[in-house]
């Protein structure tokens, strides 16, 4: 809110409206109240109102209750990340209160239950505006004795948007979306909850705001998770299979598929565990049709023999890797970006397979069909590699063209003369299987196997064809790293620092950009979004800075790189290529990038 | 919108082999399958080995059934038994240890079109793949399932497998196993497999009958064949061998397949056991649940061109 200009309310006025081109609203309670679906409908309202839009949450792994956040940056320009810090905190919680007020940048907003926030400390209250109300007790007021903590959420809902003059009948038919198909007296209840919010005077606010209109005026915007854009990707795509195990955060990605594939003719199978899935993926894809199987970290883990298989076949196969905190266990639901080496090079023997990382929710969705079109152009299993970052991140992106863009893969059972999978000759290099069911009219057919096989893909233990098929499987994917795009730098192409990210980091990356020039810095950036293999060419990018420094979300390591910055340098043996590397299980925010850049170039 | 690095393409099938179109062929032009024309690579078996058999006897099944080549889908894991698709002129798949039967699963649950058959052994289906023997039998995955029980891991000589009887020197219990071995046929009833026989390689029309049988069955058939060792397990059974002086004792005729409790009373005894179709029922296959859900959901949507499917869902997220 940095153009906000600040008007005193006239004493026992109505408050003064401020114009705005962009907040950050951060509202902390517990995870059962509803929290996320708040956080969602601003999102999905600042999408219909043609704002940019950008959301960050923490949800807590235990099974209900434990603190609950999620910050929802709505901006009438370019939204890069989530935001660094608040400019209205709501909070239903003393603990939400004392937890979060920290996040809240000074002078800014805390709305608050006094109905359970109590300890108020002097000195805060000169630091933030604070504006105290009974939520709790309201709501009961609008809906009656039997919502209690349920109405909550949208009692909230309404109070917001009442701060941000925020468009009050595109809310009610959001909510009444939200709740058609249930008991009518559900969305009426909401609907009673949020004017009951709406139509407090906030009299003790000094001022309310209105968002300017947004820059993306006409755009038909869609509103959805990463996950869900991975999902309707893989569907987009063509992908009818899919076999997989739940884990948090990969379930979503499954769950939907599971429901939504049947109308498409396809199904998604829950299997007795992460070895099954993937196998049944390889088996399905071997059928005709590329499949999809994807876990998070220790899931990944389990499937890394069968994706070595995939990768010896030379079978297509999609692999969704939803990221977050490790080893083992970890921290499942937090953010971290460590799951790099294992997707690269997780499997035993020399085993090259595709690794690609969207790096936003509509990246997504395109990433899940690139993949797939790679998977079958090169006969190989991808592995998209995703975070938490972005897979939980709500974000408003433009309509795709589906008519355009919505594949059809359907395997061509057409009979062939004569075929070798593994031909050796072949001129793209590429192996190319026949779907079973497919006569060859020879009488002569292949075999798929994990054993190292000749071109008809029947064993041997001759070293000559041994030499031969793993230069093969090498080489068909330094050919694709010949085609992939070289990736433009944000930014002029010289100076003194080049920030790399890649998957989520992107936005803060380039945000911190923003700044840095802005501050008179020569920084720019270089998103990295084909990690495995790389684009050509990034050396020449390279020449052009004199410090490169690449910032994940992952540990320093044993010789003080992250995992991209050591796959970079033992690429490129540049020694000005370091790294900048956390794992609090948070995304960066835009200040700690630019501090560790102070610190390492001074 | 952006633009894909990777458009969708069109990709040739077959590499440069790719000689031109194959003219129709009708299947009254079809010549039957002999087994020559189904054999493919010579077995790496050693002489003698019980898997000779079920080879041979998956051959008759072909010849017999006249099937064609293209519609024989063969699986399996890892061990001797497990190289089977080598030597079977056929579309085929040799996957990893233990999870030929989820490979399967999706094969079978993707391709309705196939009856896909899985050759393995025991340390296969119930060791390291005993998880997936338990579920693939409990979903119902329509598939054949032939286990080749040697009692003992013969591919990396001589260690104790899950089916070895106690005592059994092995080079891992060289003071005689202690573990009580694994019952399948209790294994396979108790998982829920919707057919579950049992058989011995030294009695091919025994073994061509259950695998017939199995492969007509709507559902997974678990067919467990026992299948001399000669090199680690020699005589391991010749006590249901009458040639070798044992017996070759067929399920009473007047057991009912249907009746769970009296299938696991037949099973109670392993050598020489019963021989034949301890349980048989029928059971919707998770073929034909999946293909029920399908059909549900392609009602409001029959007539809609994918794109369209899923531009209702977007315009629901507007």
């Amino acid at each position: 809110m940095s153009d906000t200009t600040t008007a005193a309310a006239q004493a026992g006025g109505p408050p003064q409206i401020s114009q705005i081109s962009e907040a950050v609203i951060r509202i902390a309670g517990n995870s059962q109240d509803g929290i996320q679906a708040i956080g969602g409908f601003l999102a999905r309202l600042a999408g219909r109102s043609e704002q940019e839009v950008m959301t960050f949450m923490t949800i807590p792994s235990t099974i209900s209750g434990g603190p609950s956040i999620f910050q929802v940056r709505i901006g009438s320009g370019e939204v890069l990340s989530a935001g660094d810090e608040a400019d209205v905190l709501l909070c239903f919680y003393q603990h939400s209160y004392e937890g979060h007020l920290g996040s809240l940048k000074k002078g800014g907003i805390v709305l608050y239950d006094s109905d359970h926030v109590k300890e108020i400390k002097p000195e805060n209250e000169t630091k933030y505006r604070h504006i105290g109300l009974p939520i709790s007790s309201l709501v009961v007021e609008a809906i009656g004795g039997t919502g209690r903590d349920k109405g909550k959420n949208v009692y909230a809902l309404g109070l917001i948007a009442k701060m941000f003059n925020l468009e009050v009948p595109k809310l009610h038919r959001l909510l009444q979306e939200r709740f058609a198909g249930k008991d009518p007296k559900v969305a009426e209840t909401a609907i009673a909850a949020f004017n009951g919010g709406y139509s407090h005077t906030l009299a003790a606010a000094a001022e309310l705001f209105k968002f300017k209109p947004g820059e993306n005026i006409g755009q038909n915007q869609i509103v959805m998770g990463g996950n869900e854009a991975l999902a309707y990707g893989l569907i987009a795509a063509g992908v009818r299979f899919g076999a997989g195990y739940p884990i948090t955060p990969w379930s979503d990605i499954m769950e939907l598929l599971r429901k939504e594939l049947p109308k498409y003719g396809g199904s998604f199978i829950q299997c007795e565990d992460e070895i099954a899935s993937v196998s049944m993926a390889i088996g399905a894809s071997w059928g005709g049709r590329v499949a999809v199987t994807g876990s998070s970290g220790p899931g990944i883990a389990l499937k890394t023999e069968a994706i070595g298989w995939a990768v010896m076949a030379e079978v297509p196969l999609v692999v969704v890797d939803v990221q977050r905190g490790g080893p083992s266990t970890g921290m499942p639901t937090n953010v971290e970006q460590s799951d790099l080496n294992i997707a690269c090079f997780g499997g035993h023997g020399d085993s090259p397979r595709v690794v690609i990382a969207p790096s936003s929710v509509e990246d997504c969705f395109y990433t899940a069909i690139e993949a797939v079109n790679i998977a079958r152009k090169y006969s190989t299993p991808v592995i998209i590699i995703t975070d938490q970052g972005i897979a939980t991140r709500i974000e408003a992106f433009k309509m795709p063209e589906l008519n355009k863009i919505c594949q059809d893969i359907t395997p061509d059972f057409t009979p062939v003369a004569d075929h070798k999978p593994y031909d050796l000759a072949a001129p793209d290099g590429v192996t190319r299987h026949l779907a079973p069911g497919t006569r060859v009219a020879s009488g002569k057919y292949p075999i798929v196997t994990g054993l190292e096989h000749d071109e008809l893909g029947h064993p041997t233990g001759s070293p000559k064809l041994h030499l031969q098929m793993t230069a093969k499987r090498r080489n068909k994917l330094r050919k694709l790293g010949a085609e992939l795009p070289v990736p433009a730098v944000f930014g002029p192409p010289e100076g003194q620092v080049l920030l790399i990210s890649w998957g989520s980091s992107k936005g803060p990356v380039e945000e911190a950009v923003k700044q840095a020039r802005a501050a008179g810095n020569a920084v720019s950036s270089l998103h990295i979004k084909y990690l495995n293999p790389m684009p050509n060419g990034l050396e020449k990018i390279f020449e052009g800075f004199s410090h490169v420094f690449v910032v994940e979300l992952n540990d320093e390591g044993l010789y003080g790189y992250g995992q991209l910055a050591a796959l970079l340098r033992a690429r490129y043996c540049d020694s000005k290529i370091r790294g900048i590397t956390k794992v609090d299980g948070l995304t960066w925010k835009v200040r700690e990038i630019l501090d560790r850049v102070n610190v390492m170039t001074k | 919108m952006p633009t894909l690095a990777f458009p969708s393409e069109a990709l040739t099938r077959t590499g440069s082999l790719n000689v031109g179109s194959v003219p129709p062929l009708a299947d009254a032009d079809r010549k039957p399958l002999m087994k020559k024309d189904v054999a493919a690579d010579h077995p790496t078996w050693c002489p003698g080995c019980g898997d000779f058999s079920v080879l041979a006897l998956y051959f008759k099944l072909i010849e017999k059934r006249k099937m064609h080549h293209e519609k024989i889908t063969t699986v399996a894991g890892i061990g001797c038994s497990s190289r089977f698709p080598y030597f079977v002129q056929a579309h085929g798949a040799h996957f990893i240890h233990g999870r030929a039967l989820p490979f399967a699963s999706g094969v079978s649950l993707s391709r309705p079109d196939l009856h896909v058959f899985v050759f393995g052994g025991d340390g296969d289906a119930f060791s390291i793949g005993g998880n997936h023997f338990t579920h693939t039998a409990r979903k119902n995955v329509k598939m054949t399932y032939c286990v080749m029980d040697n009692n003992v891991y013969g591919l990396t000589k001589n260690q104790t497998s899950p089916t070895s009887p106690i005592g059994y020197k092995s080079k891992t219990d060289v003071w005689g196993s202690g573990d009580r071995p694994i019952n399948p046929m209790k294994q396979a009833i108790a998982a829920g497999a919707t057919f579950v026989a049992r058989t011995t390689h030294t009695n091919p029309n025994h073994v061509l009958q259950i695998m017939e049988a199995a492969m007509d069955h709507d559902g997974f058939s678990f067919i467990e064949c026992l299948s001399e060792c000669v090199e680690f397990y020699p005589g391991a059974f010749d006590g249901a061998n009458p040639r070798k002086g044992g017996q070759f004792p067929l399920v009473p005729e007047n057991h009912d397949v249907t009746d769970e409790y009296a299938a696991y009373q037949l099973s109670e005894d392993l050598m020489p056991g019963k021989f034949g179709i301890f349980y048989k029922v029928s059971r919707p296959t998770k073929n034909a649940n999946e293909a029920k859900i399908i059909s549900t959901n392609r009602e409001k949507f029959a007539a809609l061109p994918d794109w369209q499917i899923l531009q209702k869902n977007f315009d629901r997220m507007k």
